[in-house]
């Protein structure tokens, strides 16, 4: 794979942002055809698809910053795990249907609240891309929370599995609001969003769904991150095996 | 979720053209929240609609095949019923 350097941090944080929104978008696609009936099987493809449509804008954007005829499919197809900057949460595999909508949840409320003040950024490109994807964001929330309230609500089952979720992706979420300097930089000029500044209202809004639902909010005993600096779980190796498949097969290939 | 709460729901979808909703289709859901939320998903993927109405199929009474010949055969005798049947005066142009 010849390695795309990226060097300009606007390019990065582009970047950063398409690689959060092509991995989760993957991860759901996982679900078309898997779904646990027809009407959901289209729902979450069309999820899917929004979390794919931002990714080619984003990767899009990095690539017209560069002037030297990259596009979108170089950062998705040419990067392996290393290269990769998405945020640790977002590759995790889809696991069953509660893990899935418990992610999804989180990352919806993350997500809204980050999209709402990408949109003031002063890179107007990055605000454009923001203005677009918070209206799908405000869909994916009302379907997601939704469904926090029916598994909680629904069998000891469901609830017993809304908890397993809530309990595996706790750990994973205090790097949605972790900086570096890169984004520290960025954030000065005006460009990036302060992750850190989500925290609070994330965390109110998050535990009183989960609350509602009968989950019991986990003890915050252990954290991890890595995903902007490139160190992944095992599970995006994997992921990028079968996305990068026919590229990494016929290298060049087109439609 | 077990299948046994799902319940079939009609779509209405109002297109941006027309001024009434037309049936579009069916769908399964546990509430009319989510048939709504689904009848988006499942029906407006290429922007077919402004407004979108749902309602649960039980509750949609309709006619029978065998009240055909009591509903609608005595008025195949009765075409004054038309606005077509009546001559106009030649006066009367624009009808």
């Amino acid at each position: 794979m010849t390695k795309i350097a990226i060097e300009n941090p606007l390019e990065a944080y582009a970047v950063r942002l398409g690689d959060d929104a092509l991995v989760l978008g993957h991860r759901l696609s996982e679900w078309s055809s898997n779904a646990p009936f027809l009407e959901e099987d289209l729902a979450l493809s069309n999820v899917a698809l929004d979390f794919l449509g931002r990714a080619r804008m984003f990767y899009s954007y990095a690539g017209e910053l560069r002037k030297d005829g990259t596009t979108e499919d170089h950062y998705a197809y040419q990067r392996d795990c290393r290269e990769y900057t998405n945020l640790l949460i977002y590759e995790l595999p889809r696991g069953d249907f509660a893990f899935t909508m418990a992610r999804q949840f989180m990352l919806d409320v993350f997500n809204l609240a980050f999209l709402a003040r990408l949109q003031k950024s002063t890179d107007s490109s990055l605000a454009a891309i923001a203005g677009k994807a918070v209206k799908e964001s405000t869909y994916h929330l009302r379907r997601s929370s939704d469904w926090i309230m029916r598994l909680g609500g629904g069998t000891e089952e469901s609830l017993r599995r809304l908890q397993d979720a809530v309990d595996e992706l706790w750990g994973f979420t205090p790097e949605m609001f972790t900086m570096d300097e890169l984004e520290s930089d960025l954030l000065a000029e005006g460009v990036a969003v302060d992750r850190t500044a989500l925290h609070d209202s994330w965390d109110s809004q998050v535990r009183s769904t989960l609350e509602a639902a009968g989950v019991t909010i986990p003890d915050a005993s252990w954290q991890v991150d890595g995903g902007r600096r490139g160190l992944h779980t095992e599970h995006l190796g994997h992921l990028l095996s079968e996305l990068q498949f026919v590229q990494r097969a016929y290298p060049g290939l087109e439609w | 979720m077990s299948e046994d709460n799902m319940h079939l729901y009609e779509v209405f979808i109002r297109s941006k053209r027309g001024l009434d909703h037309k049936h579009v289709g069916s769908l399964h859901a546990e509430d009319p929240e989510q048939a709504l939320e689904y009848a988006r998903d499942v029906y407006t993927r290429r922007s077919e609609g402004v407004s979108i109405w749902v309602v649960n199929s039980s509750h949609i009474f309709a006619s029978q095949e065998d009240d055909n010949e009591s509903f609608y055969d005595p008025m195949d005798d009765k075409p004054y019923r038309h606005a077509t049947h009546y001559q106009l005066p030649d006066a009367v142009n624009n009808m």
